[in-house]
């Protein structure tokens, strides 16, 4: 999680469910390309659908490592589901929310709504579902030479949490 | 669902069918009862943990938790012990834990070949299906 893909954790109930949001700015580098203007149209800046399913993952990663005390190496390993109805444009926010379904020594589960609202509207919409598995990476690759140290729950995770008023939730 | 205690062998099998083809991303059609789940709906090594997920799911009721331990399904870690495979293949000794763990396979085909890169193929639709009918009957 070394680039990070949520601004704030708003709830996290570990092995329960855990809430983020994401302002989108047109700060943002890579808007400038998505899309770009062209002859015929003009730029039309929207978040990434991949960029997305990303914040999603950190939002539904760290559920899943909070309810083992972030001692597991959670990996994203496969996108169950991923549907987006509508685009996120600059000055809206997201809003992630991640549902822990299953877990288990091998990894989890997750079901994820994704909504974006206007600044001020107070109203939440919802666009889209991210279902998503995780491996606990440790017990599923007997074999591979994985780092001692847990490289997934780093130091920017342990800006967000104690931004969140959860700064020891994590060594 | 009807209540998953009392399901019968092709209320199972449908069942199964939908878990693999939401897993899998499968056509029904492909979804046949002697299917390979790696062989020939080409699942990975992740996807086993997703389907157990969705197993669990599917047969669990509000009475009777569908709880499928790790390593029950699939045995883990075999390469780690060389009383059951050396040199690539299972030995007697890895074909009888094999049977004994996995009795909701079929390995009679297997069982002249023994090369454990080709033992995930062994599993299909049919296994999963006696798998769940084991573990209801419990």
């Amino acid at each position: 999680m070394r680039w990070m893909w949520i601004d704030q954790i708003i709830e996290l109930v570990p092995g329960t469910r855990m809430v983020a949001i994401k302002n989108v700015s047109l700060a943002e580098e890579h808007l400038h390309e998505h899309f770009a203007a062209t002859d015929d149209l003009p730029a039309l800046p929207v978040c990434p659908a991949s960029l997305i399913i990303e914040g999603m993952a950190q939002t539904a990663g760290i559920l899943v490592g909070s309810t083992r005390d972030f001692k597991e190496k959670v990996i994203l390993a496969k996108i169950g589901r991923a549907g987006l109805d509508a685009d996120v444009f600059p000055g809206q926010t997201i809003r992630f929310e991640a549902e822990l379904q299953h877990i288990d020594d091998s990894g989890a589960g997750t079901a994820g709504v994704v909504s974006r609202t206007e600044p001020g509207s107070g109203r939440w919409e919802v666009i889209g579902h991210i279902d998503l598995l995780f491996s606990h990476a440790d017990r599923n690759m007997a074999g591979l030479d994985l780092p001692e140290h847990n490289f997934v729950f780093g130091d920017n995770l342990k800006i967000i949490l104690q931004t969140a008023g959860l700064g020891g939730a994590i060594e | 669902m009807p209540d998953s205690a009392v399901l019968t062998h092709d209320e199972i099998l449908e069942d199964v069918r939908e878990v693999l083809i939401e897993a899998l991303v499968v056509d029904t059609e492909e979804v046949t009862p002697e299917a390979s789940l790696t062989a020939d709906l080409q699942a990975e090594s992740i996807d086993f943990l997703d389907i157990v997920f969705r197993l669990e799911k599917a047969f669990s009721t509000q009475d009777k938790p569908f709880k499928i331990e790790q390593g029950e399904l699939f045995p883990m870690n075999l390469l780690e012990n060389p009383d059951w495979v050396q040199d690539g293949t299972f030995t007697d000794a890895g074909m009888e834990m094999l049977k004994e763990t996995m009795p909701h396979v079929d390995f009679s085909d297997f069982e002249h070949d023994r090369d454990i890169d080709k033992v995930a193929a062994t599993i299909t639709v049919t296994s999963i299906v006696d798998f769940v009918a084991r573990k209801l009957a419990k």
